[in-house]
């Protein structure tokens, strides 16, 4: 089985370039006339061994192997545009956590200070704007991708066996993103991300039995009180990005394991000695 | 399956040869280890998640303290007519924790019975707190209704349900005057025989099984 090659040497720097302490030192005698013994090859091959940084690392990790394993893998016959729906949807989620992380800089959730610093970000910090444009229209992309991504996988049929854990853990998936709209919508903590939060949680309250003791556990309280705004926070901020972060793990575990499905329009072909036997 | 009965290997550990067995000992020495260090495992993890999941849990379990808060002299308010009043509900955070009530005398021929049930309900506030998902409604009084913005509940005269998706009237607030001035307290829910209950967020119906279905929380403040 041919190896992978991985872009092992850096550039040679300019003659001169190098103290003549940290030079190469010069080849063996020996090397160089064509033939070389099966000794001599171990040997050569030893001082050559881990002279990249590359090299270094995977000496020590065994990192290429994990990354062969993943990248090169074989895609059934007919994979098309509909299968790139969930790269763009962790493409998404990159987006919302790279963009909520410097938000989190200028952002104080406190009941108080909270509106002016979202407004702060957004007409005075610079490129401001678009970093919490990029977010807040990213949850929406999000969202979106995740049910067209889902609906591929349904009409494909490729939430069936050996794949359905890989569904659970997608729907999964789903749930916390759905939970991490909900607790966003708070935070710019404006009228209508008030009044939503409002009316959020009481649909939440409806459910029976537990519904009512959910609701003082989200709002920390029987009202919308003093913690409600930071508990969001903490659940938006920290809570649920580790766990999805997690479950995306999980995920493409399976989806390198387990590989990709052929689209359903394409027949099984059987091997022709196979198919006059089938007569 | 007779051979596999016979694989079954005996529960002493002398029986299975292992060296150093004591008499009668089922327990070795390996599988006691491997327990004791899953049960230090176990105690070492609980002793920090479970004082944070009590922490985060702590606010359901915590009953707020009634607040009653001044609204002004009783000369403001009549039997016949709702006058808004404006107050806070949850101190500490602004204009986020006040809300607002409407609020009139007690009237035989509206409320019913001559005299009011008992010293809370001498003046009558009515949450402004929609019963179908918490918006906030407004007294109409050309049509003597409470409307809803939302979805279009409509409410009548006493706050109860005339229409729309509300599932129950309108919640109210204890009220109790000192000194002449009217102050409003803890706010209770109602069915639609207007009998008091524990307060109830919107969206939970009281009437049947209602109040089993959506209980009592442990967090809300009574008078």
């Amino acid at each position: 089985m041919p190896r992978i090659k991985l872009p092992s040497k850096l550039p040679s720097p300019p003659p001169g370039a190098v103290p003549k302490s940290l030079q190469p030192s010069p080849g063996r005698p020996q090397e160089g006339n064509g033939k070389k013994s099966l000794k001599d090859k171990v040997i050569h091959d030893g001082t050559e061994a881990g002279t990249t940084v590359v090299d270094w690392v995977d000496e020590r990790t065994s990192l290429s192997g994990a990354l062969r394993w993943t990248l090169f893998r074989k895609v059934p016959k007919g994979t098309n545009w509909f299968y790139t729906l969930g790269s763009a949807t962790l493409f998404a989620f990159l987006n919302q956590a790279v963009t909520g992380v410097f938000l989190a800089m200028y952002y104080d959730p406190s009941p108080t200070r909270a509106y002016e610093s979202i407004r702060f970000v957004t007409n005075e910090a610079f490129l401001g704007e678009f970093v919490r444009g990029m977010h807040k229209w990213g949850s929406s992309v999000m969202v979106i991708l995740i049910f067209l991504h889902m609906a591929r996988v349904f009409f494909f049929g490729a939430y069936k066996y050996p794949r359905e854990l890989n569904w659970v853990i997608g729907v999964t998936l789903l749930i916390l993103t759905m939970t991490m709209a909900f607790t966003g919508y708070l935070l710019p903590f404006d009228q209508r991300s008030y009044w939503a939060t409002i009316v959020g949680v009481n649909i939440n309250g409806t459910g029976a039995f537990i519904g009512p003791y959910l609701s003082d556990f989200l709002r920390a309280g029987p009202d919308f009180g003093a913690t409600t705004l930071s508990r969001f926070y903490a659940i938006h901020m920290m809570l649920i990005p580790g766990a999805i972060a997690a479950l995306i793990g999980a995920h493409l575990y399976l989806v390198a394991k387990l590989g990709t499905t052929a689209p359903p329009w394409l027949k099984v072909e059987s091997e022709p000695e196979l198919r006059e036997q089938e007569v | 399956m007779p051979d596999k009965r016979e694989n079954i290997k005996s529960r002493y550990a002398e029986d299975r040869e292992i060296p150093g067995a004591y008499e009668g000992e089922t327990v070795t020495r390996r599988r006691f280890m491997v327990g004791t260090t899953h049960l230090a495992g176990a105690g070492a993890a609980l002793a920090f998640t479970l004082p944070a999941l009590a922490f985060a849990l702590g606010p359901v379990f915590e009953r707020q303290p009634a607040t009653w808060e001044d609204v002004g002299p009783i000369t403001a308010f009549n039997p016949n007519s709702y006058v808004p009043v404006n107050f806070t509900q949850t101190p500490g955070i602004g204009d986020v924790g006040r809300t607002t009530a409407y609020v009139r005398r007690f009237n035989p021929s509206i409320d019913g019975g001559q005299e009011p049930r008992d010293q809370y309900e001498a003046y009558i506030a009515i949450s402004t707190r929609c019963a179908h998902l918490g918006c906030p409604v407004r007294y109409v009084a050309a049509a003597q209704r409470f409307i809803c913005p939302c979805h279009g509940g409509v409410y009548d005269n006493l706050g109860k349900v005339n229409g729309g998706p509300p599932v129950r009237p309108l919640d109210r607030f204890y009220t109790r005057v000192r000194a002449g001035h009217l102050q409003i307290g803890p706010r209770f829910s109602v069915n639609s025989e207007l009998n008091r209950f524990a307060p109830r967020d919107p969206g939970e119906p009281l009437d049947g099984i209602g109040q089993y279905l959506y209980p009592a929380r442990f967090s809300t403040p009574k008078p």
